[in-house]
Parts: C-alpha cells; structure tokens; sequence
C-alpha cells in the first residue's frame, strides 16, 4: 500500500518532526473545536431530553412529584385502548389528507413554476409562494380563524353569494384548511426543486413518440420527478404529523391530536408523564421511520434545499 | 447482416414524390427573426441535410418539422397534408435528439417499446417490432439496461431504434452525431448510411459539420441567417457554390473581393480590390447584379455597362486543391493567364496532404493544398501560383 503511493510520504518527511507532530494535532483538535458548541447543544437538549422521557414510558402511571413506581410496560398497553388509539388515528388521517391536499394543489403550481412561467419571474415566483413562511404559525393560525368564524369573511363571502354558510371552525374541515396552507409552501419548494431538473427534452421526446400531454405527464414526468415527490410528501407528512397550533386552534375540541394529547399528559389536567412519555417514544419511532424512507427513496437534494 | 443486404433503391431513384414541403415558413421569437421565409422541397426516400453554422435556423427549421414550435408564417406539409396546429405527437414524424433524451427511468427495451405501447400495440406484436428495432441498430444484449449504464454511442443507437420503430414516414436526426468522438462518428456515419439504405426512409438531418453532410446526404440545404443560399447535391454545393457563403462554409477557399471588370460570353475579368487580375471562367452563369444585362445582350459581345453607375462587386473563390505550385512559371500560355509569383509563407504538413500559404506581390494570401508526393518546399521559396479559368469561381457579394 505505501509503496504504490510514494509521492506523499517523503513530502511529509522533508518538514521537522515537530511541525509534523503539530499538523497531526491540530487536524485531531479542529473537527473536535468545530463540533462540540454544537454536539453539547444536541446533547444536552434533544438526546438527554429524549433518553429520560424514554426511561419515563417505562414507568407506568410515573406523575410528577410522586414517587415513581417499577418500571413496565403499562404504559404502551394503554396507548392501544380505543379512546386513545382514535386519537393516533386521527392524527395520522390528519397528517395524510394534509399531504395529498398539498400534493393536489402544489404539484401544479410547482410545474407551472418550473416547466411553463418565464424563467426570469421563477425566482419572484417562488419568493411569493414562500412568503407565508415568514410569519409566525401562531398568527397565521388567528388569521384563518377570522376567515372561518361563523361570522367570517368566508360567510360573508358566501352569504352574499346566496350560498349556505358553512360552520368550519373548530371542526375537521378547518384543520384540513389551516394545516394545508401551513405546509403548502415547503411542497412546492421541493416539487418545483425536483421539476426544475426534469430534462424538458424528455417532455419534447415523449410527445415525438406520439404520447398526448396525459400520457407525458404519467408516463414522463411523474416517474422522473418521484424522488422529489417522495421526499415533499414524507417531509409534509413528518411535520404536519405532529403539528400542534393548527389543531389546536382551528380544530377545537372534536380534533384532538397526538401533540394534544402528549400536551395533556405533561401539563394538563391528567399529568401522567408515564403515558405521555410512551406516546412520544411511539411518535418519534414512527417519524425517525418516515426519515429514513425519505432519506432511502426521496429526493434528498430537493427535500435539503426545501 | 445488415450491411450485406442492402437494397439499393433510395438513392438512384429518388421518388419525386414529396415527403416535407416548406412553403415560405418564417420563424420569429422575441421580436427576432430565426428563420426568414424558406422553401423546402424534400423528396421522399432521400437523405436530406440542412447544414449551416450554430444560431442559422437550422434546428429551428426542424423543430417546425416536429411540431415543437409553430411557423410564425409560411405552410408545413408532410406527405401534402398541412401540419399547422398538428401537435408532435399525431405528426407521422420521429426525432432522434442531439443529446438523445433516453428516459432514464424506463430500460433500453422500454424507451424503444415506448411508442407502441401507447398505440396500445399487440404483445406478440410489440415484442417484434422491439426486437428488430434494437437488432438493427446492434443493440440487442443491451435490452434490459439502463441508459446511465450506455456509453455515448450505444445510447445513440437506443435515439435511432426509439425513433424507428414506430415506421415514421420522416426520420429527423438534430445533429445526431455531435457528442461522439471522431472514430465513433464516423462508425455511426457509416451505419446511418446503411440503414437509410436499408429502410429507404426519408431522413432530414440538421449539421453544422460540412463534412458529415457531404457524405451521407442526398441533397443539402446550406442555410445561413435564417435562410436557405443554396440547395444541392453534395457535389453541386462543393463544386458550384452560389454564394460566397457557401463557397466559404463547405469546405476551404481562396475568397478574394473584387470588381467585375469586363463580361466576355462566359469570361469574366476581376480586379480584386488588391489590384489583382484574374480570369474566371464559371460553367454557372454569372448570377450577379447584372447578369440580366449581359444574358439578354449575349449577341452584343462588348463588355456591358459597367462603367456606369456601379461597378458590379464580385467574389472570387479557388479551391486550394485546385491551385498548382511551381517553382517556375508554366509553359502555357492558356494556364499562365491567373498566374502570380509569390514567396512560401507557410507550410503546415498534413500527412496525406501539405497545405502551404503562398503571399503575392499585391499581399494576398492564397492557400495551396497538394498531394505529398515530392519533397517539402522550403520557408520563403519563391514560388509561382497559377489556376485554371474554369475552376475559378465568379460569386455575387451578398445582399
């Protein structure tokens, strides 16, 4: 091995021993200086965070200010029982319909961004589109409560329509509404990542072969820009799985979610840190699952850079 | 197997029927004219290449051809059925493109089966067609390949069976041969020739190398700024170019400017603006500013009017293959009439050929191409350059 490269010993040789001894060091200590501000940071606040409420979902019923009990899995049991279970349920459907409502609505305007508007307004496009971003959830949430109130613009809009006004606030519709309008912007940034490298040749080409602009679209574009499908809707799916503002404000009572309920175990009334331990342990398995899947099949430049 | 059956019916008997017809077609985007207004007549069964340097119209033309873009103006027709509004996918053309455009997700088998499947074409059926397709272009052991797995040439065979197996009535190739090196080029030359050959399709390719066009094409359109200046068979544009464009772009020339001093019948006498005299005697007739005048008057033998108002302006173009260099004068007096002395400025050894610079008393240069058969002449010999009348050409400066 070192005889098939002797182009790099002798150089290192030439320089005294102790500058030798100095580069040997300081390649040793800068990755270190570079990581630990950082690696602290993580460890004191996310991975000891996350091992202690992993140590807690294995005492069951633990409270605070109570002396904790053995440890067990009583409360994973609990997890399955129906009432909670309906909740989990929900939370995923959740989660779901807001990721096909993106996919629906942002899969057009990223194509029409990236494939069809002039390549000098793409940019401005885009900033438009992410705009929204800019401002904290909380308002944006308030916002859309003062559409969707009985006595919203929305009504009013529809009133004077002479359509029936619609009752959207605090029930399923809302969340749907509200959490599709929070994440519609990072779909699109993925998407349009992802079509923005489609080869438009390949359009041309498929149209040569005799494919209309359906089968192009299927048959082309789709199977080309699955990655970046892939990864727009696992990240879309992760987030809004456990977003918690929107639910909570749009969604009333009637739409209790995971982040709700995990919220209820540490500071609401019930205060069983035990159970709602276990529930984060089960939400971060099932995120860390959908992270691999989208770092395995997505499109990872488009899901970074979105 | 396929080069030994070659059924040789396309080129000697040209069908006279047409496959592609332009009629006065202009292209304009952004205010910017690409293509100004030109007629095609391409024949069915013939090799045709529209030739001409990058940014002339040239792939413009063929896009209008595909359906990618519309003609601002002017007629498409192929097969004498109008294709204005006819989208590329109900055109009975197919495209090989300049980078290929494989669909890199589906296998060489897939990109080729591509188009029969959306005709929702047979299975038994498919499979045939696929087969042939990827055994003509000797692509056979590759089927269930990726295009990412080809090299440069093999994904352009992959291009011409995608393209073929759907029997198109008009084949366009857009410079189909300008990401491959040169020996793989001229291999691919080669194969594209046979298998016009072959199938006795008609095929439309765009080029900027002159060379390629002249050794596959029937005929060839040189274009130029968004217009035709000639078109020909390949022997035509190289031998009689009818602009000093043309002249110019196929192959090398000695281009020297000048004025038309006298128009004898077939003779011309130019002085060019170094003050050169030379003889033209162009089989083609003068096509300049007044060969009206002189072809109507043929009975009256003296030299037209062109003390007048303007001197006509004319280009001169000697091939430099077709120029002799001596060390002294000819004997003749007939070849002695263009025949300068001048001093060896530049030898440039070639193998086959030398190609030597020659400067004349009055500072023109003129290029010389001979055969290496003798020894090198040296650097700063004094030499003498001299041509025949009739292989020197008369061209009209452009518009």
């Amino acid at each position: 091995m070192s005889t098939s490269t002797p182009s790099s010993p002798p150089l290192a040789e030439s320089l005294p021993a102790s500058s030798q001894g100095w580069q040997k060091l300081t390649r040793l200590i800068e990755p270190i200086a570079l990581l630990v501000p950082s690696g602290v940071w993580l460890l004191l606040l996310l991975v000891a965070p996350t091992l202690l409420i992993l140590e807690l979902s294995f005492i069951p019923g633990f409270r605070l200010g109570q002396s904790a009990g053995d440890y067990g899995i009583g409360n994973y049991l609990e997890i399955f029982q129906p009432i909670y279970f309906q909740v989990i349920l929900r939370s995923v459907l959740f989660a779901i319909g807001c990721t096909v409502t993106c996919m629906l609505l942002g899969f057009p305007v990223a194509y029409w961004i990236a494939v069809m508007a002039p390549s000098r307004w793409r940019n401005l496009l885009l900033v438009a589109f992410v705009l929204p971003l800019w401002t904290s959830s909380l308002l944006r949430a308030y916002a859309w409560i003062t559409i969707l109130r009985p006595s919203g613009s929305l009504n009013s809009l529809l009133s004077a329509l002479h359509l029936p006004s619609q009752e959207w606030l605090n029930q399923t519709p809302a969340v749907y509404i509200g959490m599709a309008y929070s994440f519609l912007p990072y779909m699109v940034l993925i998407l349009y990542a992802s079509l923005e490298k489609l080869d438009k040749r390949l359009l041309e080409a498929a149209s040569d072969l005799g494919a209309t602009p359906q089968q192009t679209f299927w048959k082309v574009t789709v199977p080309q820009t699955l990655p970046g499908i892939a990864a727009g809707g696992l990240l879309v799916f992760i987030t809004s799985l456990g977003e918690f503002v929107v639910p909570e404000l749009l969604g009333g009572a009637s739409s209790m979610t995971i982040s709700r309920l995990i919220y209820n175990q540490f500071l609401g009334a019930t205060r069983n840190w035990g159970l709602g331990s276990s529930f984060s342990i089960l939400m971060i398995t099932g995120v860390s699952i959908a992270i691999a899947l989208l770092l395995k099949y997505g499109d990872r430049d488009s899901a970074l850079s979105g | 197997m396929s080069q030994t059956v070659i059924r040789d019916y396309s080129v000697s008997g040209t069908d006279t029927r047409l496959d592609v017809e332009l009629r006065k077609v202009f292209k304009v985007y952004d205010g910017e004219t690409a293509v100004r207004g030109i007629d095609l007549d391409i024949h069915q069964g013939e090799f045709f290449s529209i030739l001409g340097p990058s940014g002339c119209g040239k792939t413009t033309t063929l896009r209008m051809i595909a359906g990618f873009e519309d003609p601002s103006g002017g007629e498409v027709m192929i097969r004498g059925k109008s294709m204005l509004g006819v989208p590329p996918y109900k055109r009975p053309v197919n495209t090989v493109f300049q980078s290929y455009a494989l669909f890199g997700h589906l296998t060489v088998w897939d990109n080729v089966a591509f188009s029969l499947r959306l005709k929702s074409c047979g299975n038994t059926e498919l499979r045939e067609r696929v087969g042939d397709a990827l055994q003509l272009v000797k692509m056979s052991d590759f089927a269930r390949r990726f295009p990412a797995q080809l090299s440069g040439g093999q994904q352009q065979r992959v291009a011409l069976a995608r393209a073929l197996v759907n029997h198109p009535t008009v084949l366009l190739l857009d410079e189909p041969l300008g990401a491959l090196d040169l020996k793989l080029r001229k291999e691919m030359q080669v194969e594209l020739s046979n298998l016009h050959h072959e199938l006795g399709l008609t095929f439309v390719m765009v080029t900027h190398d002159q060379e390629e066009a002249l050794s596959l094409s029937d005929r060839i359109a040189v274009m130029n700024n968004g217009k035709i200046e000639q078109i020909g068979t390949p022997s035509e544009i190289y031998e009689h170019p009818k602009t000093a464009f043309v002249a110019d772009f196929i192959g090398d020339t000695n281009l020297l400017k000048g004025q038309i001093e006298s128009i004898y019948a077939e003779t011309l006498q130019i002085v060019t603006d170094s003050g050169l005299h030379i003889v033209a005697k162009p089989k083609t007739l003068w096509n300049g500013a007044d060969s009206s005048s002189s072809n109507s008057s043929s009975s009256n033998s003296s030299s037209s009017n062109l003390s007048g108002s303007h001197a006509s302006e004319a280009f001169v173009s000697i091939r430099p293959e077709k120029v002799h260099l001596e060390l002294s004068p000819p004997a003749d007096s007939i070849s002695s009439r263009n025949c300068y002395a001048g001093k060896l400025k530049h030898v440039m050894y070639l193998g086959t050929h030398v190609s030597y610079q020659v400067e004349l008393a009055t500072g023109d240069r003129i290029a010389v191409l001979q055969p290496n058969r003798s020894s090198l002449m040296d650097l700063g010999t004094s030499v003498y350059v001299y041509w025949a009348a009739e292989d020197c050409l008369a061209l009209a400066p452009q518009e």
